[in-house]
């Protein structure tokens, strides 16, 4: 139940993404008049209103979707790959190696992300969206190493990786292709959930004025656009607001839904 | 304290003073691969003249060596010297020093809604599993822990600041009445300046912890000694609330500890909603300036207070639980 609803949402998000282009009345970062266009309340012409710049925030949404999905995913994307190789490597080679490269993820956990990522943003000039892509994901694999680790330990002493071994299998071999598909389960519904939350820290550090930049919409800083007029013109942060809901709720859905469906205890 | 629990905070800090350390590591190197070096920020200002750049160059040690450099980067962090904030103009000790109580003040208060309403929420639905009130709760959960902090704050804001009048919309007190009131006067400014930000940032932890303390409550509730108490024919309520909660709370305590670093990622935000003076406000406001000294001290001030706190929540689970203290 909770699996399909959050698929369905994320997929009809996805969908509202691609097609952006084509879904969205106007340009999103279009003046259209700030004559007579200036937070004008939401109508047939704007659905969800315009801002105070007088640009269409039904576009303006849609395009944020493109860009939200977009940097959450690859940097969901690049946290799990780079997690898995560190859980792999450090739970399957023990020893100094894991002793550091797990206390390196012990300082990684210990530091609320966002004053990371305002560590690096305050030292680097300008923040493209591949760098902000690069930031969210070079920060957001400390978890799904330490899972990985966790469960590569436990699997190092099970039969089926003794029977491959004595097969003659290579390390690498046993490591990607026994160990790795059954350390998977608990992955992906990290990575379902980390898409949610990057989602959040994303909007988060666009609020702050600190992620994306203007004029691209993103749904952080659309809120921050939709702050300056919250009395006169609260429709501007409010469809910015529910569509992070929404997003979030979906993935955290579909990833309930996974780790019922993958981990047969919790059933 | 007995000698074992002694031995066992010594060792547990030995540890947070090996993370702490690996964090400056971490924001060293940071510094090392970010572009120029930081005193590059500085070189656009036309008054400042190149020689006095490379004055500073000097003073902050940015001519030597990359090894050296950093075995004086530690010198000066175990002396608590942090270095001058670029934009306060002071040292960014003492600016830090000035926003933490702030900080913490809004993080506890926090920490106190998120696990009232987290473990109430999560013990109604514990009782009642799969009934139309757990999954109505479920769908507020859930929600809770969707919403954007600083969307929901600004919703408090405008609803609760602005059209119902009922708090104040921002700052830490009433900057006009709060010198003239009484004692007792401005402890009641400061909770009524305090409840909006609190109640934002709580209730999205709120909404994590319900989720925890139901399944907690569940995975207690199916086992022996649960059953004991019921075959010896207590009341439900007893049985939950004496027997089962007891249990299902010991795991709650631990995820207290682990809340921290999204309470203060969580605070960041709010800070900046409600004009809170805080250090997560204090980070942020430095980031358009690139006031580097100020971040990174705020980042390692951050991982300080995720390790005590974290030790914090262990220290009350061993009290809590004889079991944990007599592994040792």
């Amino acid at each position: 139940m909770r699996i399909r609803l959050g698929l369905a949402l994320v997929l009809a998000l996805v969908a509202l993404a691609l097609f952006a282009p084509l879904l969205a009345p106007y340009p999103p970062a279009a003046q259209l008049d700030l004559e007579t266009l200036r937070t004008v309340p939401p109508s047939m012409a704007h659905p969800f209103g315009t801002d105070p710049y007088s640009r269409d925030l039904l576009s303006r949404v849609l395009h944020g979707a493109r860009l939200s999905l977009t940097i959450a995913l690859l940097a969901v994307a690049l946290a799990v790959t780079v997690g898995t190789a560190i859980g792999l490597a450090s739970g399957w080679a023990g020893g100094l190696a894991d002793t550091v490269l797990m206390r390196l993820v012990d300082a990684g956990l210990a530091v609320p992300k966002i004053f990371i990522v305002l560590v690096v943003l305050a030292l680097w000039e300008k923040v493209t969206v591949a760098a902000l892509i690069a930031i969210l994901g070079g920060t957001g694999w400390f978890g799904v190493s330490r899972i990985v680790r966790a469960e590569v330990r436990a699997a190092r002493t099970r039969e089926y990786v003794a029977a491959a071994q004595a097969l003659g299998a290579s390390a690498g071999r046993v490591v990607l292709r026994h160990v790795l598909p059954n350390v998977a389960a608990p992955v992906i519904v990290i990575a379902a959930m980390g898409v949610g939350q990057v989602v959040l820290l994303e909007a988060g550090l666009s609020y702050l004025g600190v992620g994306v930049p203007q004029p691209t919409p993103s749904w952080g800083n659309i809120i921050a656009d939709g702050q300056q007029v919250l009395l006169t013109a609260p429709w501007v942060a409010t469809s910015a607001g529910l569509a992070v809901v929404v997003t979030v709720l979906a993935f955290s859905l579909l990833g309930d839904g996974l780790r019922e469906h993958l981990d047969p205890r919790t059933r | 304290m007995g000698a074992t629990t002694l031995s066992y905070v010594v060792n547990r800090l030995a540890q947070g003073v090996v993370v702490v350390f690996a964090v400056a590591t971490l924001v060293f190197v940071l510094l090392q691969a970010a572009p120029g070096d930081p005193l590059t920020v500085l070189s656009d200002q036309p008054q400042l003249a190149p020689e006095a750049l490379e004055r500073m160059r000097r003073s902050f040690g940015l001519d030597r060596s990359i090894p050296e450099q950093y075995v004086r980067y530690l010198g000066r962090l175990v002396r608590g010297d942090f270095g001058v904030s670029l934009t306060q103009h002071r040292p960014v000790l003492a600016a830090l020093a000035d926003a933490l109580p702030n900080t913490l003040l809004l993080a506890l208060a926090a920490l106190l809604v998120d696990l009232t309403v987290g473990v109430g929420i999560g013990i109604v639905q514990g009782m009642r599993p799969r009934t139309v009130t757990d999954q109505l709760l479920s769908l507020v959960t859930i929600t809770l822990y969707a919403m954007p902090v600083f969307w929901l704050g600004l919703l408090a804001l405008v609803i609760f600041g602005q059209q119902l009048d009922w708090f104040p919309v921002g700052g830490l007190v009433d900057p006009v009445r709060h010198a003239t009131l009484s004692p007792a006067g401005r402890v009641l400014d400061r909770l009524h300046h305090l409840a909006l930000p609190a109640l934002t940032l709580g209730l999205v932890g709120a909404g994590y912890t319900a989720r925890h303390q139901r399944s907690a409550l569940l995975e207690v509730v199916g086992q022996e000694f649960v059953r004991t108490a019921r075959a010896k024919g207590l009341r439900e309520r007893a049985v939950v609330l004496r027997h089962a909660l007891r249990n299902a709370l010991l795991p709650t305590i631990t995820l207290a500890g682990l809340a921290f670093p999204a309470l203060l990622s969580g605070s960041v935000l709010v800070e900046a909603v409600f004009a809170w003076p805080g250090m997560g406000r204090l980070a942020a406001d430095a980031i358009g300036r690139r006031d580097f000294p100020l971040v990174t001290a705020a980042a390692i001030l951050a991982a300080v207070l995720v390790v005590l706190g974290n030790l914090a929540a262990d220290l009350t689970a061993r009290l809590a639980d004889p079991r944990l203290r007599q592994e040792g």
